[in-house]
Order: C-alpha cells, then structure tokens, then sequence
C-alpha cells in the first residue's frame, strides 16, 4: 500500500455507549470530545479548530434539530463553522468525509468530526418509527416495512441465493459480543452463545434479536489536520490514505440486486484506488454490522470474500480477534452500540486506538492498515474510509 | 385518462384508489418508472406517457414482521416483500391471504386494491397489497 496521506487523525474521543439515563445528546458529545482534547495536549481547540462537522440521524428522539451549533455551544467552540450532516446511519462517516473535504479545500486547516444519538429514552416502537424515517417514505414505511425488514429482505435473499444460514448469521453477534467483552465503553459486556442467539425472539424473519445491532445513546469525535500539520499536535498520528462516498436508491426495491450494496461496492473501490491498497492489506477493519447479514455483505462487497462467501467467512472465525482479520474489534454495532449519527465516527476512533497501539485488551498485534465502512438506511449512502498508522 | 396527470408519487396512489397498477414512461429514452417521477433520471426528459403495468408478478424476497412501529402494532406480525412485475418494475408490499409459513421465493402473486377505496389526503395513501393468484 503506497498511497499518500490526504488528512491525518491526531485525537479521538468516544463518550461511554450503553443507556445513558439524564444526559442530553450534547452532553454526551462533550463527553466524547473532553477525551479528545485531553489525549491531545498540544491542540488549543479554541484557537486551533477551524470547523467542525458533527453527524446526527434525527430531530425525533430529542426533538432537538440544529445540532451542529447545539454541539459547538457545548463544547465551548462557537464562532466557527459547526454544520450537521445527516446520511441517516452513516452520518458521522459524511461527517468525517466533509471534514476531509474542508481540510483538503485549505479553507480549515484544524477540523473536529463527530456524531452523537440520544435513543434510549424512547420505546422501542418509537425507535422502530425513527429509524424508518431513513427509508422510502411512500412506497416503504407506509407499507409497513421497518429498518429490520429491509435487512431482513436482503437475509431472505442472500439466503436463498447464496445458502447463508442462520446459524452463520448468528456467528457475527456471538463474535462482536465476544469483542465487546473487551471493550469498557461497549453498551453490551456479555458472552453470548449460538444457542441463544438462535433462540432468540423473531424481529423480522429471518432477523432474531440478537441478529440486530443496539439502541443506544453515544458520541464519537475525531481531530484531523492536514498531514503537514499533524506533528505539530502528536508524535503518534494516523493517516487517512483512501476515501469513497456513493449513493443508491432510496427504495430497497428499486435496486438492481438485493444482495449486495451497490454504493459501499463503489465507496469502497473508491477508497482502495485513493490508498493503492487492496483487501488482502488491511489488518483490522470496523463495519456497519446494524444486523448480522450486514456484516456478511460487508465482507463480500469490501472483497474480504468473493461474493456469497459472507457466511462461511464468519463460520471459519478468521474475522475474529487473534485471528487473520479481526472485523468489529470495538464490539461493533451489535454489541457496542449503535447510536446513529455517532457510529461513524465511533469506528474512526476504534481505527484510531487500533492503529496507534492503545485499544489495550483488544489490540490488534501490529496493526498497520485499517478500514472502516459505514452505511447508511438500507445501504443509500455508504462510505468506507482507509487509514495507516504512522510507522507503516 | 389523459396524459395530463403529472407524474407524480401522488397520482400513482390516485390510480391505484382506482384498481389500477400505471407507471410512467419516458417518451424519450423509453424507461419505464415506478413508481413515476417528473424528471427521467437516465435521460433528464419531462415527457412521460402514461403505461399500464400488469397486475400479476413474482415474489423477489420476503419477510414477517413481528416488532412494529406503533400504526402497524394490530397487524403484527404481518408479511412484506417485494414483487417483481414485468418490464423489470418491482414494488414492495404487505402480502396477505397467505399462511407466513407458505411463502416462497418465484411465487406467483397479484396485486389487491380491496382495500383502496378509502383514500385520505396527503400522504395517507391508499394501500395496495399483494396476495396468491
């Protein structure tokens, strides 16, 4: 991999994931951003950040819209540009990618990347609302289709193309629940079985719920430079060398297979191009694991298999820490937590820790090269970015 | 009909208030949408002819659905798929009239309009559904 660094990363930070009771979705962005600010004592935020861009899915679960300024205010960075990016779950990777565009356009040298959800105080019908608001409004929600049941209309297909079972699907929440053991900001610490995976009650079928990810409250920040820079505020960087961004449609129905996603396929070449890498060089990768089958077509569309080959990738366990390509060290959506607007970013930061050597019980040996895939609705929006560490 | 009703989602419900499956074509560069869209995204064109889309198709993929939002709650847990209709059109929708346990990938289905007759403003539109022919 030879690719050039466009934007380096020189702080993250992630506030706890997991029920939050009391804390308003700034609140907990400030959280986020205080670990930050503390692990990079060289960087004066108020005289050094020049923008920031913080993802966010929706105004529903707060009621609280404009949270770009709502998170500048409450991390004492007012005066600059501060603007949300909404790409329903794959908000803070469009954050994190107009962070890239505002560092590389020279207009903002310094850029805080981020995103934070509040979903916990809201029933579970309430968030099942919520996050079909990501979907075809018309032809979708008001059929009665709900964000699982997108997911598990590609499971149903993916299934009956490709032989996928459910027992491999399952094998993606026992191994993030397992990752998540080792991660003390996971919402879920716990072990599961394939047993219990399996037996657990039905979502949308084939989907159980241990095959969905969490409702969760969280918030993840990055700091990134332009690489010239990146010395000037830490010894131990992480350098962007690939990203991609794409688009489908809105509509599950309308695409052209249901068991792939068009747009992480061409974010992801995209990427790779811009890093001179290819799948085989990543040591480590986070992916958009909302339900298990998502993690399976993430492996196929990011070329970690050939197509198809998603489910048996999971069963040999070569995904699993220790192993050949650790996927979804942070626990992944599945057993960290997924609070929309800050998932994105909370993979940048896992990428962070993974790459500078601090992700302590669930480091990655010599983690050199990293991936993240983000996504968003039933795959309309992806984006998949590619990084190195600083010694690679 | 004429072709004067714009192509719109809105419209494409007033049809199927009225038992009947149409989408648009596009008088320029052939493609047939559905549902119809005012702006041809292969070749930018605004003219559109009206097209009526057979009713029977096939069953791309499925799901039942157990946990609802709070509208669908009385129905749970209730079917949903998407139906491939001809000229390579498909459209998602409950299925009904069938046990959950007897649907199947490639089966035949057609579409049922019994309950649209009680079309509201909008966006409450008429819901259409699919059953076994």
């Amino acid at each position: 991999m030879s690719g050039k660094p466009l934007v380096s990363i020189v702080s993250a930070g992630l506030s706890k994931f997991g029920k939050n009771e009391g804390l308003y979705g700034r609140e907990l962005f400030a959280e986020a951003v205080k670990e930050a600010f503390d692990r990079c004592p060289r960087l004066e935020p108020k005289r050094d950040i020049k923008a920031m861009f913080v993802g966010h899915m929706g105004e529903s679960y707060e009621h609280q819209g404009h949270m770009g300024a709502a998170t500048a205010d409450w991390t004492g960075l007012l005066n600059i540009p501060a603007t949300r990016t909404e790409a329903a779950c794959a908000s803070s990777g469009a954050a994190l990618r107009s962070g890239i565009y505002a560092v590389l356009s020279g207009l903002a040298d310094v850029v805080l990347v981020g995103g934070v959800e509040k979903m916990t105080h809201r029933s579970t019908a309430e968030v099942t609302e919520y996050l079909a608001m990501a979907s075809d409004y018309p032809f979708e929600q008001w059929h009665g289709i709900t964000f699982p049941g997108l997911y598990a209309l590609m499971a149903t297909a993916h299934m009956h193309e490709y032989g996928t079972t459910e027992a491999q699907m399952a094998q993606v929440a026992v191994k993030n629940h397992h990752h998540g053991t080792l991660n003390p900001k996971a919402h879920m610490q716990k072990e599961i079985t394939l047993e219990k995976a399996l037996a657990s009650r039905p979502v949308a079928t084939p989907l159980k719920m241990f095959d969905c990810s969490l409702i969760t409250d969280g918030a993840s920040c990055i700091v990134l430079t332009k690489p010239e820079l990146a010395s000037k505020f830490t010894d131990q960087p992480v350098h962007i060398v690939g990203t991609g961004q794409a688009s489908d449609t809105i509509g599950l129905y309308e695409r052209e297979t249901l068991t792939s996603l068009k747009a992480a396929k061409t974010a992801a070449k995209t990427a790779y191009k811009m890093a001179q890498a290819k799948p085989e060089d990543m040591d480590v990768a986070e992916v958009h694991d909302c339900f298990t089958i998502a993690e399976l077509i993430a492996y196929e569309d990011l070329g970690f298999c050939k197509a198809g080959e998603g489910g048996k990738l999971a069963e040999s366990g070569e995904t699993c820490l220790g192993a050949r390509l650790p996927v979804n060290t942070s626990g992944g959506l599945k057993a960290k937590g997924h609070p929309v607007g800050a998932t994105g970013t909370a993979q940048a930061y896992e990428m962070y820790l993974q790459l500078t050597g601090q992700a302590e019980q669930r480091q990655v040996k010599n983690a050199q090269v990293g991936l993240t895939h983000n996504v968003g609705g039933s795959g309309a929006t992806a984006t998949v970015h590619i990084y190195r560490s600083n010694q690679q | 009909m004429t072709d004067q009703e714009p192509f719109t989602i809105e419209q494409f419900y007033k049809f199927i208030a009225q038992g009947k499956l149409m989408a648009g074509k596009c008088q320029k560069c052939g493609k047939i949408h559905l549902p119809p869209r005012p702006l041809c995204d292969k070749c930018y064109s605004q003219e559109f002819t009206w097209v009526t889309v057979h009713n029977k198709g096939k069953l791309v993929t499925y799901t039942v659905i157990h946990v609802a939002p709070q509208q669908f709650q009385d129905k749970a847990p209730y079917a949903v798929g998407i139906v491939q209709l001809e000229n390579g059109a498909k459209l998602p929708g409950m299925i009904t009239a069938i046990p959950q346990e007897q649907l199947s990938i490639g089966m035949d289905l057609t579409i049922d309009f019994t309950e649209c007759d009680n079309a509201q403003p909008w966006p409450q539109w008429p819901r259409y559904c699919f059953k076994p022919l």
